[in-house]
């Protein structure tokens, strides 16, 4: 059987409709024969990077694969890129504005989040052109 | 205890209510949604005092037993359509997060 693969395209303007793709994406993984607990970590490691894509990067796309072994997220953006990505991963840095904060965001622990609920997580940013962010989802 | 049972015993206004024998196993208070989304379990009870749609995204990403808005906290409208639409059992109290809490716990011992 080959791999499954799924794309969503996620805009950028609406914050309050942010997690549509994330909605979508769990729907699908739900019709497959997949351990519960991997398709939780799957969904908030994906909701989590679909949100900072809004927020930070003006939307982008993202294209999820279900293989036999692992679920692969790719959050592909153009957005400004992350200067320093080691302060970005620290638990509370944020520069989200006031209006993602009065939603509930802004917490600075989203990044933190997919890094503890991925296997294996990389971030290839340049300031300027944009941020992938890969993240592996292995399937026990 | 489901989340029927639980909203029948801290009798919980119910909002939306598409999934009222789903077990409640545990709970967790916040209003942070990627503290939330970090820390919440699987078949929590999440009381909340936020109310916009992003709360329905959340509860589903971390499959929590329901939400529950505390502190006389009504759902927006964009909140109520996406429970519906999303299956999340929503509820209400004019209890604060404290005390609800307090009695969540109760009930779980
Ligand atoms: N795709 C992105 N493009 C540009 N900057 C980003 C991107 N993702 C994250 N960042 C930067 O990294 C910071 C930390 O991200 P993180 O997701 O941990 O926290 P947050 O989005 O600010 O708040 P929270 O996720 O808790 O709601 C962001 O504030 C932002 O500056
Ligand atoms: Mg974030």
């Amino acid at each position: 059987m080959g791999d499954l693969k799924l794309t969503y395209q996620v805009d950028g303007g609406d914050l309050l409709q942010a997690g549509e793709a994330s909605s979508q994406m769990k729907m699908a993984l739900k019709k497959l024969d997949l351990p519960p607990e991997v398709i939780r970590k799957a969904s908030i490691c994906m909701y989590e990077g679909e949100i900072n894509m809004v927020i930070h990067a003006d939307g982008g796309h993202v294209e999820v694969t279900v293989g036999m072994d692992a679920i692969t997220i790719r959050l592909v953006d153009q957005g400004p890129g992350i200067p320093d990505v080691d302060k970005a991963m620290e638990e509370g840095f944020t520069t989200a504005g006031d209006v993602a904060r009065d939603l509930g965001f802004g917490a600075g622990m989203g990044l933190p989040n997919m890094k503890r609920y991925s296997d294996e997580m990389e971030i290839d940013t340049t300031v300027g052109v944009g941020t992938t962010v890969t993240m592996r989802i292995h399937i026990a | 205890m489901t989340v029927s049972e639980l909203a029948n015993i801290l009798a919980l206004q119910s909002f939306c209510l598409p999934e009222p024998g789903r077990e409640v196993t545990g709970g967790y208070v916040g209003d942070l949604l990627s503290w939330v989304m970090g820390r919440a379990k699987a078949g929590d009870a999440w009381l909340t005092i936020m109310s916009n749609q992003n709360v329905a995204a959340v509860a589903l990403m971390t499959d929590a037993a329901c939400v529950v808005l505390t502190e006389d906290v009504r759902p927006d409208e964009a909140l109520l359509r996406r429970a519906q639409q999303q299956s999340i059992n929503l509820l209400g109290t004019k209890r604060s997060s404290f005390d609800t809490a307090a009695a969540l716990k109760d009930l779980l011992r």
